[in-house]
């Protein structure tokens, strides 16, 4: 066996090529491999190439092929509180144990609702499909639980959960948020294709006051641009309508008010199997 | 560094098994969690990279460093700055989100520069080699910087919503930035972690043997056929998602033909003791480097398998995911690690031998029967989780709920947390032995030769 063992061979031991070691391998297609590892420009160049080829392949297409994101009705840019909300939980790594994306399972989809659409994700900078579900998937979590229920378990999980291994989230609600900061992150936003008009980025503070708000005298225009978004108040005790004080908006209510509209964006309903050409020809589920 | 990141690893499993340990914001899992995977991936695996691709190089070309040792030393301390300020950061919330890229957009570019440096000092020390060829460590060590450059650009491309601010918006977004993220995320695991660490085998398993790589033939294979089958794996982490079919079967294949160069390469390593398999007996170092070639290989078998979908589909989302990640982390990357720190200590600080054998025997053992806790516990814990999902009772309704499925997995949260403790027990024995063996202690027992007390003070800059 050593017999045939060779100059690769030998650098390991010397650190430097046998001499004779050219001769090993003579008359075989191989060889030629010795051209390019005696060129330090050719073997980098090849190596280039062999990584560049499956990610153009895998990748580009993504960008090209039209089926890849199919048009769902309903599916919007988020308000500017449910963007707040969402920067919340990227902030919080809430990615490294709840997924966003609901597998075509007849078990996933009696769970947690309708498979998740390529569409749902689209203004996703970055996607939040997530990799492991220590909790369980977030997808469309938006309106299975009401606003208290999610203010109790944000602040005690094991309140309402007593089997929950998830960590306390308390100090969101003595943290507030600043409605004048996001015109800016829709301004950024909008630079990556996100369709903000520009009323939508002139508007964004009031936006994001009213939605958090049920009297507050914006509410209409904002749900006009921003449909199906949930109103506040989402922490605390109902508002009155007689109360003039300007509302506090936490990093809670934020959280909550993005939590309250995953999922429930796109018109599923109203698709037909035809609209989903790209999604589940295979149809394939393991039950 | 590696100390640290375990140490975190150590404690984020805790905290799965008690969440009452999460008791501060800037402790919480989610923001733990990147710390760990950072710190390991980055600051251990990618100084044992820096570290050993530039001694490699420079014995393998029989050339000194590229641009003498200032070069290098900036290398060396702007990776671990940026290094410890992405991770301080990740524990104030200031992330991307996106996993094991999670460093925002100020990490970003300076990282550029001083990967673009390592790429010089690299490459302009390979062109000064004294050999004719390159050494097939090097070809992994190349493909491995060429490779993670190309992928930390393309995939962390962002937007600063201002540039006074920490916040910014990456570029990609949906299916797209799924694609392009696990496109990143499995190659930094086939380069960084596999590519690179190849390199690393090819050099000091047969260093610490004696004995000649078994095939020259096959390393070629293994190299061209790895580089080029693992870009395409990366779709494999998203089966049945919103990623297009045809995404999915080619992430599928590929990731099954990739089986073929890693067990070609595991082979390669193994053989490369025929004739010298009894000094196993007597080496725990070369113990080290050959057992991380085994869970090398199994890891890469089982890392094929998860990737078809029917299997995927039960293992997906599921701790099996997590101890696969820690077989190839703990035994393949850190066992690698470990062997090749071993073998360059004494000669880096030109002692004799190493402080104790017989600590690096009880390492090896504490790390062994820490891997086998992590795994088989995780192992245990997914599948039950999985099934558990999918159980429907005679009604035909789920008979689980959610946190039925997490009660369940208490114990075996804890059987993680010890295996993790074990392993970073035989980190903690490591420090110690490599500690004493830099300061010399055993040379100066009355019995070692005065001559080498002297050459052991000062540290010798790699040749």
């Amino acid at each position: 066996m050593s017999q045939t063992n060779d100059r690769a061979a030998g650098s390991g031991l010397g650190d430097a090529p046998p001499p004779g070691a050219e001769t090993a391998a003579a008359g075989k297609p191989l060889l030629r491999h010795e051209v390019v590892e005696k060129s330090a420009p050719l073997m980098l160049l090849l190596t280039l190439v062999s990584i560049l080829i499956g990610g153009v392949v895998t990748v580009v297409p993504l960008f090209t092929i039209e089926s890849t994101i199919e048009p769902v009705p309903g599916v919007r840019p988020y308000s500017p509180l449910e963007l707040a909300g969402r920067n919340i939980y990227t902030r919080e790594g809430c990615y490294t144990c709840h997924s966003q994306q609901i597998r075509p399972f007849r078990d996933e989809v009696d769970r947690y609702g309708h498979y998740s659409l390529a569409a749902e994700s689209q203004y996703d900078h970055p996607f939040q499909w997530g990799s492991k579900r220590t909790g369980p998937d977030l997808a469309r979590v938006g309106g299975k639980y009401s606003n208290a229920w999610h203010e109790a378990h944000l602040i005690n999980p094991r309140q309402v959960l007593p089997g929950s291994i998830m960590p306390a989230y308390g100090f969101l609600a003595r943290r507030e948020v600043n409605p004048e900061e996001m015109a800016a992150h829709l301004r950024t936003l909008r630079r990556l294709g996100v369709p903000y008009t520009d009323e939508m980025i002139e508007r964004a503070a009031d936006d994001m006051r009213a939605q958090a708000n049920p009297f507050d005298r914006n509410l209409a225009a904002m749900r006009e641009r921003y449909p199906k978004a949930a109103v506040g108040p989402f922490t605390g005790p109902p508002r009155s309508p007689m109360d003039q004080t300007p509302v506090r908006i936490t990093e809670m209510d934020a959280l909550i008010a993005y939590l309250q509209v995953l999922g429930t964006l796109a018109e599923i309903d109203r698709l037909r199997p035809e609209d989903l050409r790209q999604i589940r020809r295979t149809g394939a589920s393991p039950q | 560094m590696a100390v640290l990141g375990m140490a975190a690893g150590v404690f984020l499993a805790a905290q799965l098994a008690w969440p009452q340990l999460n008791f501060a914001e800037y402790i919480n899992f989610g923001r733990l969690r990147p710390v760990h995977t950072n710190v390991v991936i980055l600051g251990f695996g990618g100084n044992a990279l820096l570290g050993t691709s530039l001694y490699v190089a420079q014995r393998t070309s029989q050339a000194r460093l590229f641009g003498g040792l200032w070069p290098a030393t900036i290398l060396f301390v702007g990776f671990n700055t940026l290094a410890v300020i992405a991770v301080v950061g990740y524990l104030f919330g200031i992330t991307k989100s996106m996993e094991y890229a999670e460093f925002e957009w100020f990490i970003y570019w300076p990282l550029i520069l001083v990967w673009v440096l390592y790429f010089v000092i690299f490459t302009g020390t390979i062109l000064r080699r004294r050999e004719p060829h390159i050494y097939v460590a090097n070809w992994f060590y190349w493909s491995f910087i060429v490779a993670v450059a190309v992928l930390v650009i393309v995939n962390n491309l962002s937007l600063p919503v201002s540039l006074t601010g920490t916040k910014s918006y990456p570029v990609w977004s949906g299916v797209q930035s799924a694609m392009i993220q696990w496109w990143y995320g499995h190659n930094m695991v086939g380069f960084f972690l596999t590519a690179g660490f190849l390199g690393m085998m090819y050099y000091f398993l047969p260093k610490q043997a004696g004995r000649p790589i078994y095939s020259y033939r096959l390393s070629i294979v293994h190299f061209w056929s790895l580089i080029f089958l693992y870009i395409w794996a990366g779709p494999h982490h998203l089966h049945y998602t919103s990623l297009p079919d045809w995404t999915q079967t080619l992430g599928m294949v590929f990731s099954v033909m990739l089986w073929m160069p890693s067990w070609g390469g595991m082979v390669n390593g193994i053989m490369t003791l025929s004739g010298a398999w009894h000094k196993l007996r007597t080496d725990p170092v070369l113990r080290f480097l050959v057992v991380a070639v085994a869970f090398y290989g199994m890891s890469t078998f089982e890392g094929p398998l998860m990737s078809i979908r029917a299997v995927n589909s039960l293992s997906h989302y599921t701790d099996w995911t997590v101890g696969h990640v820690h077989s190839g982390a703990l035994g393949w990357v850190g066992f690698m690690a470990f062997g090749a720190l071993y073998y360059l200590i004494p000669r880096l600080w030109r002692v004799p031998r190493l402080y104790s054998q017989r600590l690096v025997e009880l390492h090896f053992w504490l790390a062994t029967v820490g891997i086998l806790l992590y795994i088989t516990a995780m192992w245990v814990s997914g599948i039950t989780q999985a099934l558990m999902w999918r159980t429907y009772d005679d009604q035909g309704f789920l008979l689980y709920s959610f946190s039925d499925t997490v009660v369940m997995l208490h114990p075996y949260y804890v059987t993680r947390f010890l295996g993790g403790l074990f392993y970073l027990a035989g980190m903690l024995v490591m420090v110690w032995n490599v500690a004493q063996t830099i300061r010399g202690v055993h040379l100066r027992a009355p019995q070692a030769r005065p001559a080498a007390v002297a050459a052991g003070a000062q540290p010798v800059p790699a040749e």
